[in-house]
This record gives C-alpha cells, sequence and structure tokens, in this order.
C-alpha cells in the first residue's frame, strides 16, 4: 500500500471514495484551512473534515450538489470556477482543490492562478489525455476517444479542456508555480513509481494529481 | 358593499383602542421597559426613551447561555413565532421551522423574537404614548432604522443575561436585521441565516412601499397620523398598501396556477367593478383581514425602515467591509422565483462574504411560491437549514437533537 492510499482513520466513507480524492487527502494537512471548488456531493469535503480535521468549505456549480452538501452540514456555495474565485481575497485558504473539474473549466490557466492567489498550495487530479488507451483509440478507430473515465460523446462533454500529463506540468511552469508533489495513478487507481520519466507517466497514468506551491 | 365598508376597524378587545393601542396597555407578550436613563440612540440623531419591547421566549437557555437563537420577524410579522396568535387565532407566522423537533429545535435552543421598534404589537411603536405630550406618538415618533431595530433587540439580549446568540434568523425584513446583527455585533452571531433578504432594499422595493405609503396617506380616516383620535382608521388606505405589497410577495406563475384568469363565483364577467376574477376577490381578503390586526401607522414607519436600508453605504460602499474579519458561520438562502428579493440579492452577499473569507453556505431553494415561500412548508428549505443548524451546534459544543442521541 502506498503512502497515498494509506486509509484515513475516522472517515465513514473511505470505502466508496474515488482514489484520486484519497491521495488528495493525502496531500493536505491536518488542520488546515480548504476549499474544494467542484464539491460535487461533498465526499471530499467530508473525507477532509472527518479524517484531517480540516476548515473544509466548498463551492459546486450544481444546485442541487449544494443543497444536499448543506443539508449534510458542510459549508457549501453555489458558484462555478470560472467565475466566482475573483471574489476571494489573496492568501484566504491552505488548500484549494480542484478535483477532475479543470478540463471542465472555460479559462483552465486563470483558474489555476486564482487557486494559487487564493491557497498557499492548490490540489488539481486531471485525467490524462496522453493515456495509451486514449491514444490508440484516436490512431486506430480514427474517433473521439470514449473510456470508462471518460464516457462522454463529443457531443455532450462537458470536458472542453482535456490536457496531458506533460501539457499540464508545461502550463505550471508558465505561470510560474512549483510542484511539490506529482502522482500519475494507472488505470486501477495506483500510483505509478515516482522516478520513472515524465513519458512513462504521460503514457500508462489515467490520472494526474499535483500538489502545486505558489513560487515566492 | 365594498371591503372597506365590512372592516370594522382594529377596534375589538381593548374598550375602544386599537388592537396597537391595546398591545402597548396591555400586551399578550413578555414586556421589559427602559426608563427614561436607558435610552436607544437612533440613526436619526435623537434618543428614544422611555423603550417597551415586547417579546416571546420558547425553550430553555442552558446553564452557560450558548444556546440562545434570536428570531427577526419580517414587515408585517411580529413576536408571536411559535404560538397562537393572540389577535388572529392563527398558528404562529413560523411554526413550521421552530418547535420541539424542528429546524430550530425550542428542545435544544432557547429562542427569543420581539417585536421590532416602530411596530404595533406592543414594542414602543406609533400608538405607544409619546411622554411629552400624553397622546400617541403618531409620525411624532422618531423614523426607525433596521439598525434602530437592532440595537434595541441587543438591549433586550442584554437584559436576558445573554452574551453571544447561537443563531440570528430571519426572511425578508428580518434577514436585513441578521445582516445588521453581524455587521453591528460580529462578536456577539456566532451563525447567521439570512433568509430572502438582501443587503439593501431596492429602487423598485421602494417604489412599491411607496405606494402603499400614499394609500394610506390619502385615506381621509388617516387625518395626518393622529386618527387614533377619532376613534376612525384608515383601514380602505392599509387594505390597498397591504393588496399592492402582497402582489409582489407572490410569482407570477404562481398567480397563474392558483388563481389564472378564473371567475370569482359566477359564470360570466359582470361588466362592473365588482370582484369578478377570483385574484382580486383573494387580494380584497388579504387587505381586509390584514386591518384587523395592523396598524396604518406602523405600516409607514417598518416600511421606512427598510428603504433606508443599505448596508453597504454604512461602510463607505463595500459590502465587503460590512463583514470585514467575520467569524460568524451564515447560511444565506434565497428562493428561485423570488422577485422581490430575488437571487442576486443573496448572491451579492455570499461575494462579500467570501471576499473576507467568511464560513458561508448558500442554497437557492426551487419553488414557484415567490417571496413567501420562507413562512411555507419547503422540505428542501427545511432540510438545508435543519442541516445547517445542527453543524453550528456541533461546532460550537451543543448537544445534539435528542433523534440523533437515539439513533446513535
Amino acid at each position: 500500500m502506498s503512502e497515498f492510499h494509506r486509509p484515513l482513520a475516522g472517515s465513514s466513507i473511505r470505502a466508496d471514495a474515488r482514489v484520486d480524492l484519497l491521495v488528495i487527502a493525502n496531500m493536505v494537512q491536518p488542520g488546515s484551512r480548504v476549499l474544494d471548488v467542484g464539491c460535487g456531493d461533498g465526499t471530499l469535503l467530508r473525507l477532509l473534515s472527518e479524517s484531517r480535521n480540516v476548515d473544509a468549505r466548498g463551492m459546486e456549480l450544481s444546485q442541487k450538489g449544494v443543497n444536499d452538501c448543506v443539508a449534510k452540514g458542510l459549508s457549501v456555495i453555489q458558484g462555478d470556477a470560472d467565475s466566482d474565485l475573483a471574489d476571494y481575497p489573496d492568501d484566504a485558504f491552505d488548500y484549494v482543490i480542484l478535483s477532475q473539474t479543470l478540463q471542465a473549466t472555460y479559462h483552465p490557466r486563470r483558474v489555476l492562478e486564482h487557486m494559487l492567489r487564493i491557497g498557499k498550495f492548490a490540489i488539481v487530479s486531471f485525467p490524462n489525455f496522453g493515456h495509451w488507451r486514449i491514444r490508440t483509440q484516436l490512431m486506430f478507430k480514427g474517433r473521439m476517444p470514449v473510456t470508462e473515465n471518460l464516457s462522454y460523446a463529443w457531443y455532450d462533454t462537458p470536458n472542453i479542456h482535456f490536457c496531458t500529463i506533460r501539457d499540464f506540468v508545461a502550463m505550471v511552469d508558465e505561470i510560474g508555480a512549483g510542484i511539490e508533489r506529482g502522482v500519475a495513478l494507472n488505470r486501477w487507481g495506483s500510483p505509478i513509481r515516482f522516478e520513472a520519466p515524465w513519458w512513462v507517466w504521460n503514457l500508462f497514468g489515467e490520472q494526474g494529481v499535483f500538489l502545486l506551491r505558489r513560487k515566492p | 358593499m365594498t371591503d372597506g365598508a365590512r372592516v370594522t376597524g382594529q377596534i375589538a378587545a381593548h374598550n375602544g383602542l386599537t388592537v396597537a393601542q391595546g398591545e402597548v396597555e396591555s400586551p399578550h407578550s413578555l414586556i421589559v421597559r427602559f426608563s427614561q436613563s436607558d435610552p436607544l440612540v437612533m440613526d436619526s440623531g435623537v434618543t428614544l426613551a422611555p423603550l417597551s419591547i415586547a417579546y416571546q421566549t420558547y425553550g430553555q437557555l442552558n446553564a452557560d447561555k450558548s444556546n440562545a437563537v434570536l428570531i427577526c420577524h419580517a414587515l408585517t410579522g411580529d413576536q408571536h413565532v411559535a404560538n397562537v396568535h393572540p389577535i388572529t387565532g392563527k398558528p404562529g407566522w413560523w411554526d413550521t421551522m421552530v418547535g420541539p423537533g424542528k429546524p430550530i429545535d425550542t428542545d435544544r435552543f432557547f429562542v427569543i423574537c420581539s417585536n421590532v421598534v416602530g411596530g404595533c404589537m406592543g414594542t414602543t411603536g406609533p400608538a405607544s404614548l409619546n411622554p411629552t405630550t400624553g397622546q400617541p406618538y403618531g409620525l411624532d415618533l422618531p423614523v426607525v432604522t433596521i439598525r434602530d431595530m437592532v440595537r434595541a433587540q441587543a438591549k433586550l439580549v442584554d437584559y436576558l443575561g445573554i452574551d453571544e446568540l447561537f443563531c440570528v434568523a430571519g426572511g425578508s425584513m428580518g434577514g436585513m436585521q441578521v445582516l445588521q446583527w453581524a455587521a453591528l455585533f460580529p462578536q456577539r452571531v456566532f451563525s447567521a441565516m439570512p433568509i430572502a433578504a438582501g443587503a439593501r432594499h431596492s429602487s423598485q422595493n421602494i417604489a412599491f412601499h411607496e405606494v402603499g405609503r400614499q394609500a394610506i396617506m390619502a385615506d381621509p380616516d388617516w387625518e395626518g397620523g393622529r386618527y387614533f383620535n377619532s376613534g376612525k382608521r384608515p383601514v380602505k388606505g392599509l387594505a390597498v398598501a397591504r393588496m399592492a405589497a402582497h402582489i409582489t410577495y407572490m410569482s407570477d406563475e404562481a398567480l397563474h396556477h392558483k388563481f389564472g384568469r378564473k371567475l370569482q363565483d359566477r359564470s360570466a364577467p359582470t361588466f362592473s367593478f365588482d370582484a369578478d376574477f377570483q385574484i382580486e376577490s383573494y387580494l380584497r381578503h388579504q387587505g381586509s383581514s390584514f386591518v384587523e390586526r395592523f396598524d396604518a401607522n406602523s405600516y409607514l414607519y417598518v416600511t421606512r425602515a427598510m428603504d433606508y436600508f443599505d448596508l453597504a453605504a454604512d461602510y463607505g460602499g463595500s459590502l465587503a467591509q460590512a463583514f470585514r474579519g467575520t467569524r460568524t458561520r451564515f447560511c444565506v438562502v434565497s428562493f428561485s422565483s423570488d422577485w422581490l428579493f430575488p437571487t442576486s440579492d443573496s448572491r451579492a452577499i455570499v461575494h462579500a462574504l467570501n471576499a473576507n473569507g467568511a464560513s458561508v453556505s448558500f442554497v437557492d431553494i426551487e419553488t414557484d411560491k415567490g417571496h413567501d415561500a420562507f413562512l411555507l412548508d419547503l422540505p428542501e428549505f427545511f432540510a438545508t437549514s435543519r442541516g445547517f443548524i445542527d453543524a453550528a451546534a456541533k461546532a460550537r459544543g451543543l448537544p445534539p437533537a435528542k433523534d440523533a442521541l437515539r439513533q446513535g
């Protein structure tokens, strides 16, 4: 069991949590202040507040998701990563998290810049469009890839800004942020060996999870 | 017979006095009286003394006085939140939200609600005696603001020996008071629920209020606010004011579903100005029943208080400044079909709170019930309220609900 997968003591929802959420939760220091952008039904927020004693807040686009979260006692507002992060002051949080949402934003780079302004750290997980299955689908079928993780047809997908792990790393570099930690998860959710070269991550990682730090 | 003629005025229980005057003399509530030496300092630059505050409480205050919830009532509401109303005999205006096992659980919390300054259910208002004349104030009462109402409530909370309120909650004008509490006394408000409210009264809202006030003042029986001398009441004007306001509390969609163009007890139009349509009959009923319990001068004062409310203006034009450094936990609630305080008003509050990194939840409840939705039985509204209050209670170290204890 890797350090990223160790069970989270005290949490009631570990068993059915998405793998990337467990990896993210283990990147967060206990007792810190966290904003989860695109928090969905609040799974990660609950994971963090139950297992890591975190002051966790959420923002979610769907009103139903928001209302469900608030009914569970979570501190969540309806909002859009593209437009509503601008309201938050600098350094309001220790961590700003964007899990599996970056590819659905209109302005991924601007969103990431806001995250690094609002939080000391940003944690981003995203599907890797450079995974070999996606490459082979495009190459041999000649059609837009549809996989288990990315199950939408091209015409109704909310995912409008796909990138590969290498693309993401390049953008982080352009923004001038530092990669504190990075993990590529294979299709079974296991991390690929850390010392593997980038091209291995980019080919065999189904998703990337990165802990970023603002450059001073 | 017109509705105005059917209305006998508010003269009933108190030997020829209005309901408002009766409540001043012998209120159906607890009452605290602050003497001349303990005046209310008002935004208009004057002081008000003596000051009476009529209030209701429910539940028990705990030993360390940490479980008090202050409910702030709306324009035409009063302190009778969760008991049968002494004048109308109807259930309390928020007994769906407040009571044993309800989201604001009177088995766990000590709930306080007081009649606002300028009101007509026992707190000092235009029907109270002006100490300098020995006559009811009428329009000699100083103009009241939302902040004046909140300062008066703070005097009551002080009198009850409570430093910090666990929660301050209210809808519409009550929500304005919640925001004012959070801005004025941030260290005294652990959690806050402004519901169907805004941080300022819009131009359109002021316009509707002005229509109502002009209707009252155009009624010859109003007599410049001194109607208590003649024994008459400006019931026609007050009823029209209520009718106009009541339209703003409902959505077009709900009106269409409820009434459409349906006729009232007839199969064809009468080619007259009788209440042919059901909606006309409904509004006339709303107007005539309202004047039985509400005072026309109070209506002028309390609508004015709402008009003057602009929280950002008090903080250099920045709403974010009003909540600077706040540690209060907020739950902002709006209703999708509310056009009096639209969702965008609530969103502006949320933006200002976010700008302070405040702890804030924001739910917009999908409903066609319009502004009055906050008074109605909406399961999603109660579920989110319960979730917020329970989480805040846990954070405050208050024990969980009895049901939760039984379950686990």
